[in-house]
């Protein structure tokens, strides 16, 4: 494995419930609120979007195209070679436009616009339709593994040389709609909770969250490049029938290291208790590593690896480990490998490990 | 690393029949599965054709082995029918050594019991067990369940190309090394949800869809799933299983013209096609069928039959749209039309463009009209363009030749 054609993270772009605009300060002043959903902050889209397009856009639409768009900028990238992306569940404010509806007017009265928006690979294709691109375009679309979906295919399609250049991405939206239906489901907290305390409370759900996060991938290191992909993995820990530490071992053997070389684990650490034991399982396995999470910053949902993605990202180009994020403090080290664990639903699981350039 | 694709199991469910051999049978005789509504409960019943599958939710929970009682989309219970003949055709579950994924495409998912109980979902309790199965992972777990799969699987959707998709991407996983086998394809249930999404973009044709035909008016709605096995050469060595013919060539491209409507050149449909040409090694003139996306809407046929026409200069392969048989499958069509060109492949037989009647100005070949037996096939290209201008483009060859 070691051999394998290294493949790099040369761009970042997100939009999420953190104050993306001023990436130097990183993560440096947290949005803190006091609830049990976050929202993103988003961006003034006429810097990206023309206003006529603007217009008719569903909302997850725009925050895919603006960070797509910071992400390229970010890589000086002009035109990827292939646009891949995973949803959960795509574009949900326009399926609920168009379902709500067909429901109310029984059939009646519609018209196409939110049907044509609500297809899930509605997000790729806008963007690849602003940018003229003609490459290679897909969508995944299954749950905890959609973003990792995209990541596996980009990787396949660097280092077999069908594209120098992808940008990949995952993105899924909160609506008032699908957060009634999921707290009714017990997923989220019953009571507000204060952002910095979510993952120190002992208490069922955690809080739920939406955003896109998108990462110019290439087969060439630039100077921008903030870290090396090496690999990813998805697996289920219950039909695998193996114990979470003989998958981490195995998974770490195939990439060629050695437990002791992670420096930080970046973790899906979501504030539910009765989620939290793959991730202390995961801990007591990397004793030498610190252990960080995202969760309290972004929100669950299907996709928000791909915001831990890009905050281990961050982590590794500016040797920085934001206080917000730490749960665990290792001995002073340099982030030279970091392995990122992440679980939804304790059904989808995933691993996706990153090096130092 | 893997360099050939072996497809070596089939299973397919249509209004053509629930499963291989049945559709085959259909086709042979010439019998379309488009006709009156029977079993979606919307207010378009008489006013729209489609090909639904012939049993009724419960039925097919009998057929898939599940439970009418527990919570199971339509499109779950297409799918499994369909994954399971495959995968039994193949007899993997048998080769426990070899590493088997799922690849499944779909788009509508779970919405034909999200529609139903959409208010319940708002309001009250009584239906929470129908919010799970909502989403498009739900049919390809529940799949993996049935088969006993419990290596890598995931979901695929870009609208009408996801089934075609997936054998891409389940082969470029294979060739990566990363799986012995697979199991490809899509499935998708009507629903209320899109028969009115298509019925709002008016470009349903209230008669016979009549694809590449002058008079044409649009697409007849259909559904079912349909399931390839693929297997890696070395994995073929191991399993035995008689290779039903070899995937040579696939494509993937971007039209970037419009969200719903192809670009009057076929740009995105032109580079799929190109892209599985060029990775199958062989020239134009060497596809012998084209099975076309041919959905029978004035844009598609019109944009898809000049790429035709840009791509094979020379002489036109055999065309032909059999969405009159089996109604626009969508996320499923990719892989159910990749099943109907492989039977033809096997079968020696070009399946007719039925309903055509009155050449298109715009273009200088038409259709296969009548059904050609015995024909000498060794390159048959199936075409799947979606919403987005996703356009996929995959190639069969016949085993063992070269």
């Amino acid at each position: 494995m070691t051999s394998m054609k290294p493949i790099y993270i040369n761009g970042l772009g997100s939009v999420s419930p953190q104050d993306m605009a001023n990436s130097s300060r990183f993560l440096s002043e947290v949005k803190r609120s006091q609830s049990n959903r976050l929202a993103c902050i988003e961006p003034n889209y006429r810097e990206f979007i023309s206003p006529d397009i603007l217009r008719r856009m569903g909302r997850l639409i725009k925050m895919g195209v603006a960070s797509s768009r910071i992400c390229l900028e970010d890589a000086g990238c002009m035109m990827p070679d292939a646009i891949i992306t995973g949803t959960g569940l795509g574009c949900l404010e326009d399926t609920e436009k168009f379902l709500t509806t067909l429901v109310r007017n029984r059939e009646e009265l519609l018209t196409p616009t939110s049907f044509i928006q609500s297809t899930h690979n509605t997000v790729s294709a806008q963007i690849a339709l602003l940018l003229k691109c003609h490459n290679y375009n897909f969508t995944y679309v299954h749950r905890g593994w959609s973003f990792e979906s995209a990541l596996i295919d980009s990787l396949i399609q660097l280092r077999n040389g069908q594209a120098s250049t992808v940008l990949a991405g995952g993105m899924d939206e909160l609506t008032n709609v699908s957060f009634a239906i999921t707290q009714r489901l017990g997923h989220w907290r019953r009571k507000p909770v204060e952002t910095l305390e979510l993952l120190k409370s002992t208490d069922r759900g955690s809080i739920a969250g939406e955003g896109s996060a998108f990462f110019l991938l290439s087969s060439s290191q630039s100077p921008r490049s903030y870290a090396e992909l090496a690999e990813v993995y998805t697996f289920n820990r219950k039909t695998s029938g193996k114990a979470l530490q003989t998958i981490l071992l195995d998974f770490l053997e195939r990439s060629g290291i050695k437990p002791g070389d992670i420096d930080l684990a970046v973790c899906g650490i979501n504030g539910d208790t009765s989620s939290a034991r793959p991730y202390k399982e995961l801990a007591d396995n990397l004793k030498n590593a610190g252990i960080a999470a995202w969760k309290h910053l972004s929100g669950e949902y299907q996709t928000s690896s791909s915001f831990g993605l890009w905050m281990a990202s961050m982590i590794m180009k500016h040797q920085l480990l934001p206080e917000v994020a730490v749960i665990r403090k290792s001995e002073e080290r340099p982030f030279n490998t970091i392995l990122l664990y992440n679980h939804y639903l304790d059904l989808n699981h995933s691993f996706i490990l990153i090096r130092k350039p | 690393m893997p360099s050939r694709i072996f497809v070596t199991g089939l299973g397919f469910i249509s209004g053509l029949g629930n499963n291989a051999q049945e559709n085959l049978n259909s086709l042979l005789n010439l019998r379309s599965g488009i006709g009156r509504i029977r079993h979606i409960e919307t207010s378009l019943r008489d006013e729209l054709l489609v090909s639904e599958v012939r049993m009724a939710s419960e039925e097919l929970s009998c057929l898939a082995g599940v439970p009418s009682t527990e919570a199971y989309s339509r499109n779950t219970l297409l799918g499994i029918i369909a994954a399971k003949e495959a995968y039994r055709h193949a007899s993997l579950g048998d080769h426990p050594g070899l590493r088997t994924g799922l690849i499944s495409g779909t788009t509508v998912g779970g919405m034909d019991q999200c529609e139903k109980y959409y208010q319940d979902f708002l309001f009250n309790d009584s239906k929470n067990a129908f919010i799970d199965i909502y989403d498009c992972a739900d049919s390809t777990e529940k799949i993996a369940d049935h088969l006993g799969l419990k290596g890598f699987m995931t979901t695929i959707s870009t609208a009408c190309s996801s089934a075609a998709n997936s054998i891409m991407f389940a082969a470029r996983l294979m060739k990566a090394g990363k799986l012995d086998c697979a199991v490809a394809g899509g499935t998708e249930s009507l629903t209320k949800f899109h028969l009115n999404g298509f019925n709002a973009l008016k470009i349903l044709d209230k008669q016979l869809c009549r694809p590449f035909d002058a008079g044409r008016n649009g697409i007849n709605l259909g559904e079912g799933a349909a399931y390839l096995i693929l297997e890696t050469e070395e994995a073929n060595e191991k399993t035995g299983n008689r290779v039903i013919c070899e995937l040579a060539g696939y494509g993937n491209a971007c039209e970037a013209f419009h969200q719903t409507a192809s670009s009057p050149d076929g740009t995105g449909a032109y580079l799929a096609m190109k892209k599985a040409l060029e990775m199958s090694g062989k020239t134009p003139d060497a596809v012998d069928y084209i099975n076309a996306h041919g959905t029978g809407t004035d844009n598609n046929d019109l944009s898809e039959g000049r790429a035709i026409e840009n791509l094979f200069t020379g002489k036109i392969p055999w065309v032909s749209s059999t969405k009159p048989f089996t109604g626009h499958m969508t996320s499923a069509a990719g892989s159910a039309e990749a099943i109907i060109s492989i039977l033809g492949l096997v079968h020696g037989i070009v399946w007719p463009n039925m309903n055509f009647s009155n050449q298109m100005p715009e273009l200088k070949f038409r259709p296969v009209t009548e059904m050609i037996r015995g024909a000498n096939l060794n390159l048959v290209m199936s075409n799947s363009f979606g919403f987005g201008g996703n356009d996929s483009s995959l190639i069969f060859k016949k085993y063992g030749v070269h």
